[in-house]
Parts: C-alpha cells; sequence; structure tokens
C-alpha cells in the first residue's frame, strides 16, 4: 500500500471540507482497501464518514429511508425492510458473505468498483484504471462482462446487487456537496463508459451520499431478487433480475424489473414493461415479454450465453413475484 | 507540523480492547488490523490468507460483529472491542465447537480454522438448530481448501444441536 493520511470526520460539514481538500470517504472500507492495497485506487489522503449519524433505517408512510452508513446485514434483516421491501433485502441476503455484510455500507456498494479481473492487474491494458491504455477484455477473457451499455472503451458490468434492486423499485438518494443538498434517481448515479470509462458515477467533487429513499407500494412487497451465479453462494451475477409486480383481477397492473450482471450500469428493463401492463401474468406472456430485454445487446467473444440466459433469468424472476401473492 | 499534518496524520493513537484486555498503541494509518493483531500484538490467530476480502481466513470479531481483519485498518478502531481466537479459547465461548471440529476432522491444515470458528459461532450465536443449507451459507465466505466442507457443516450441526437441548460442552 501507498502511504496515506486518515483523519475522522465528526459531522457531514468536517467530511465534506476534507473531501474539498482532496481527502476520499471511506465507509467500510470493503472494496476502499482492498483496491489501496493493489494500488489501483491511490488516495493520498482518506477521511473515515463512519462516525456521522447516517446509519438510521427508517420508515416514511411506505416509503423506506435507510442512511448512507446503514450496513448490507442491517437493512436485510430489518423487519420493515422484510415487510414492505423484501426484493431489497433478498439482494442484499445475495451478495457477498456475512462478514462483508456486516461492513459495507449501502453508500459504499453504489460506488463500488469493477469486478473485470483486468482492472486490478498492472501489466494488463485497462482504460478504467489507466485512461487511454486500452482494453484487455475486449480480446480478452470477457465471458463475465457487459451485452448492454458497452463502448470500446470498457465493457465492464457493474457488480452491485442492491443497486438493481434500487433501479427497479424507482429510489432515490439526497447527496450533500460543498454547493448544498440535491436528490436524484438511484438510475442517474451512474455512467455509461462511452469515451470516459474512468468516470463511473455522476456525483460532483466532495458530495457525500446521505440517504437512498425507495417508495413503497403493492408492487414491492411483491417483489423478488433471483442471481444467476456459477455457484450457489458468495459469488458475483453472471445474470441477475429484480422483478416487482402488481396484479389486479388477474392482469398486471404494475411492474418494475431491472437487470445486473448485464449492463455496464445496473439495466432497467421499461421496453419489457411496457409489454406487460394490462395483460395477464402467464408464462408466454412473461417469455415474450423478457424477450424485449435483448435489444441493443451486443455480446462479445464469450458472453453469447448470457443472450439466452437474460430473457430467461426475467421470466423466471417475474414468476417467482407472481409466485408471493 | 503544518496544520494539514496535524489534521491529517500518518500514524495515530488508538485505545481499545483485544480480548478483554486494554490496549494502547501508536499505529500507522496503513496497518491493517489482522497485520496489527499479529505483527504488534503477537496475536497470531487471525490468519493472513488473501488480503482482498475474499477467503475469510483472518475473520474475527469487532464490536459483537464478524469481519474481515485484512479490510480494516487498525487506526479506524479507536475504542473498539475486538477478540481473536486466542481470547475466545481463553474463555471457553468456543469450547464445545472446538471439541466438535476435532471430533468431526472439521480441520486439516488448520488454516482456515480460526476464520470458520467465528463464522460457525456467529450462526449458532443466532440460537436454535440451523438447516445445513443456512450452515453453507453463512460459512461461504470462509474457503477451506482441505476438508471440502461436509465436516465442518457437520461439526456445526452438532453443536447447534447439543446446544439446543441444552447439553453440557465436552470439551
Ligand atoms: C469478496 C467480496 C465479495 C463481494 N460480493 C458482492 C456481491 O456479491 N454483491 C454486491 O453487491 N457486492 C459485493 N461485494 C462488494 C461490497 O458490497 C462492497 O465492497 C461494499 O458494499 C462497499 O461498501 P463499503 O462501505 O465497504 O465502501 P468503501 O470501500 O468504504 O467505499 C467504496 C467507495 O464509496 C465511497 N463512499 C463510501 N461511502 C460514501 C458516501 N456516504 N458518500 C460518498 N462516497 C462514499 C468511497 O469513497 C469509495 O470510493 C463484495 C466485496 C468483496 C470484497
Ligand atoms: S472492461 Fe473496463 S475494466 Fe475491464 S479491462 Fe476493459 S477498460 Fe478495464
Ligand atoms: S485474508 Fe482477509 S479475507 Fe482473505
Ligand atoms: S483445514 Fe486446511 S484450509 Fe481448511
Amino acid at each position: 500500500m501507498l502511504l496515506f493520511t486518515l483523519q475522522k470526520a465528526g459531522s457531514p460539514e468536517d467530511a465534506i471540507a476534507a473531501a474539498q481538500a482532496g481527502a476520499r470517504y471511506i465507509a467500510g472500507g470493503t472494496t476502499l482497501i482492498d483496491l489501496m492495497r493493489e494500488e489501483v485506487e491511490r488516495p493520498e489522503r482518506l477521511v473515515d464518514i463512519n462516525a456521522l449519524p447516517l446509519k438510521d433505517i427508517r420508515v416514511e408512510g411506505e416509503d423506506l429511508v435507510f442512511g448512507a452508513l446503514a450496513r448490507m446485514s442491517e437493512i436485510a434483516a430489518h423487519p420493515d425492510v422484510l415487510r414492505l421491501q423484501p426484493l431489497v433485502a433478498e439482494s442484499l441476503i445475495e451478495g457477498a458473505s456475512p462478514q462483508l455484510r456486516n461492513m459495507a455500507s449501502i453508500g459504499g456498494n453504489l460506488l463500488q468498483r469493477v469486478r473485470c479481473p483486468y482492472f486490478r492487474m498492472h501489466d494488463a491494458a485497462c482504460n478504467k484504471r489507466q485512461p487511454g491504455s486500452g482494453c484487455t477484455a475486449l480480446d480478452g477473457l470477457n465471458g463475465g462482462h457487459a451485452i448492454l451499455g458497452t463502448s470500446e472503451q470498457c465493457v465492464a458490468t457493474h457488480p452491485s446487487d442492491v443497486a438493481v434492486a434500487f433501479v427497479a423499485l424507482d429510489a432515490t438518494m439526497r447527496v450533500r456537496g460543498p454547493d448544498g443538498e440535491r436528490s436524484f434517481p438511484v438510475e442517474e448515479l451512474f455512467r455509461l463508459p462511452g469515451d470516459t470509462p474512468h468516470l463511473e458515477h455522476t456525483l460532483l467533487p466532495g458530495e457525500l451520499i446521505l440517504e437512498v429513499r425507495v417508495p413503497g407500494g403493492a408492487h414491492a412487497r411483491q417483489a423478488r431478487y433471483l442471481k444467476v451465479r456459477d455457484r450457489a453462494s458468495y459469488e458475483f451475477a453472471l445474470v441477475s433480475a429484480a422483478a416487482a409486480l402488481e396484479i389486479e383481477d388477474g392482469v398486471i397492473r404494475t411492474v418494475r424489473i431491472a437487470c445486473g450482471g448485464v449492463g455496464t450500469k445496473p439495466w432497467r428493463m421499461r421496453a419489457c414493461e411496457q409489454a406487460l401492463i394490462g395483460r395477464p401474468p402467464d408464462r408466454a406472456n412473461l417469455e415474450a415479454a423478457a424477450k424485449l430485454a435483448l435489444e441493443g445487446t451486443r455480446p462479445l467473444a464469450h458472453n453469447h450465453y448470457k443472450i439466452e440466459l437474460l430473457p430467461r433469468t426475467i421470466a423466471r424472476a417475474l414468476e417467482m413475484a407472481g409466485e408471493l401473492a | 507540523m503544518s496544520d494539514t499534518a496535524q489534521s491529517f496524520p500518518t500514524r495515530v493513537d488508538i485505545s481499545l480492547t483485544v480480548n478483554g484486555e486494554p490496549v494502547d498503541a501508536r499505529v500507522d494509518v496503513s496497518r491493517h488490523l489482522v497485520d496489527f493483531l499479529r505483527l504488534d500484538l503477537g496475536l497470531t490467530g487471525a490468519h493472513a490468507g488473501c488480503e482482498h476480502g475474499v477467503c475469510g481466513a483472518c475473520t474475527l470479531q469487532v464490536d459483537g460483529e464478524i469481519v474481515r481483519g485484512c479490510l480494516m485498518l487498525a487506526a479506524q478502531l479507536d475504542g473498539a472491542e475486538v477478540w481473536t481466537v486466542e481470547g475466545l479459547t481463553e474463555t471457553g465461548a468456543l469450547a464445545d465447537l472446538q471439541a466438535a471440529f476435532v471430533e468431526r476432522n472439521a480441520l486439516q491444515c488448520g488454516f482456515c480454522t480460526p476464520g470458520m470458528l467465528f463464522a460457525a459461532a456467529d450462526i449458532l450465536a443466532q440460537g436454535g438448530q440451523p438447516s445445513r443449507v443456512a450452515i453453507r451459507e453463512h460459512i461461504s465466505g470462509n474457503y477451506c481448501r482441505c476438508t471440502g466442507y461436509e465436516a465442518v457443516v457437520d461439526a456445526i450441526e452438532t453443536v447447534a444441536g447439543a446446544r439446543a437441548r441444552g447439553e453440557e460442552v465436552s470439551a
């Protein structure tokens, strides 16, 4: 690890001031410390934000609000989350391991970095690690990489599971920076790689995530997360789908679908959603709608299997959500 | 020292308890918890394996929760309560589990064992009789390259059963 300094922030104002002076926020450290060891991340200053009062999990009407420092394990086990947002809990439980979930914060989770192996290999070209150096994955081992939102510069998937649930459920986030607070949809946090794959999110310099708000409703209570991976637990997704359904009089009234493991950011499947409104949730309808997820996909040499797996995962996740009724 | 150097120190003083004993130390901010325990305090129970959060060999307890010792900085632990396998061996909290691990051959080389014991103790602390699937899920973040896990799951299952029946520890 390279040398760095560490400061503890006592208030959000302290933290933001430190960030303005060049410090990086550290919460659970499960992404940052790992990548600092690899010298992929090289911050010279860290500001520890764990003492900030951003840990609460609260219910407001049917909405759930998570402080940025709430831990994955706390949210996943919270009775109100299980009752109102089972999809959020399931997406968290399906990620990482108990020890990591105890450490990892929800704010840090959204800003975790890609799991493309070349990103960590200093002797391999990687535009994300070193802009302009090239992308080894394009012609390399790209079986785990994205089929949506890719560019000639980068094809890595966004690895977060809970971000997929948040994008499906129209969650919003509140952040505070040197110029005050703002709120925006979690979906707008993520950038496509385009020509600047080293820029991954839309936070302004110094902005601190304060909280994430997930709107509730009938569809949010009837929602599941299906994560398909190489082994049954403790692995990142090959393809995952978050599906939320509200069925009334035998037809779908509300539906939300987002997928992980396929996009360079968590991918909302709006065409699939539109095709399902007003239809009965039978297998034929679900399968037909799920196929619409393939529009615009661009498989690489080793990830063609995702073309088959993506619609199947969506259809099955919708079925699982339907079975909750 | 300039103002900036003071507010962004590279060494910090920490006071914490390790295995119930108070410890005061001045540490480099880059000192990982597992290295602090092993190299500075001589507590070699928590192992350093992958040092990337993947293998679980460094699993230990901080403020009542199991965590990865390789992904925490000692400097962040001022005021914390840390337990390693040495401490929990001394208190006897793990005695029945340790006996069951030996009985069932749930360890061979033993590299994963301290971390595995913490993951096992964590699911046992939830009480009741967890299913084998739930046990496997709970230890999924702890790699073992020797046993094939079956014996580890057996050992945990046995202890859960014994504890649920209120049987005495047979250490
Ligand atoms: C072995 C392993 C397996 C994993 N498996 C999964 C998995 O299956 N699914 C999954 O979703 N994730 C998985 N993860 C990733 C894990 O969930 C993330 O590392 C974790 O959520 C990051 O949170 P943190 O608090 O530790 O972040 P940190 O490492 O502390 O920070 C990460 C980034 O976020 C920034 N940051 C943190 N908090 C804030 C804030 N409030 N405001 C602004 N910026 C902030 C930091 O500056 C840093 O850039 C895995 C990780 C490991 C090590
Ligand atoms: S896919 Fe992205 S992260 Fe992976 S090598 Fe290419 S540029 Fe780097
Ligand atoms: S050494 Fe910490 S998880 Fe491997
Ligand atoms: S006993 Fe050797 S790694 Fe588990």
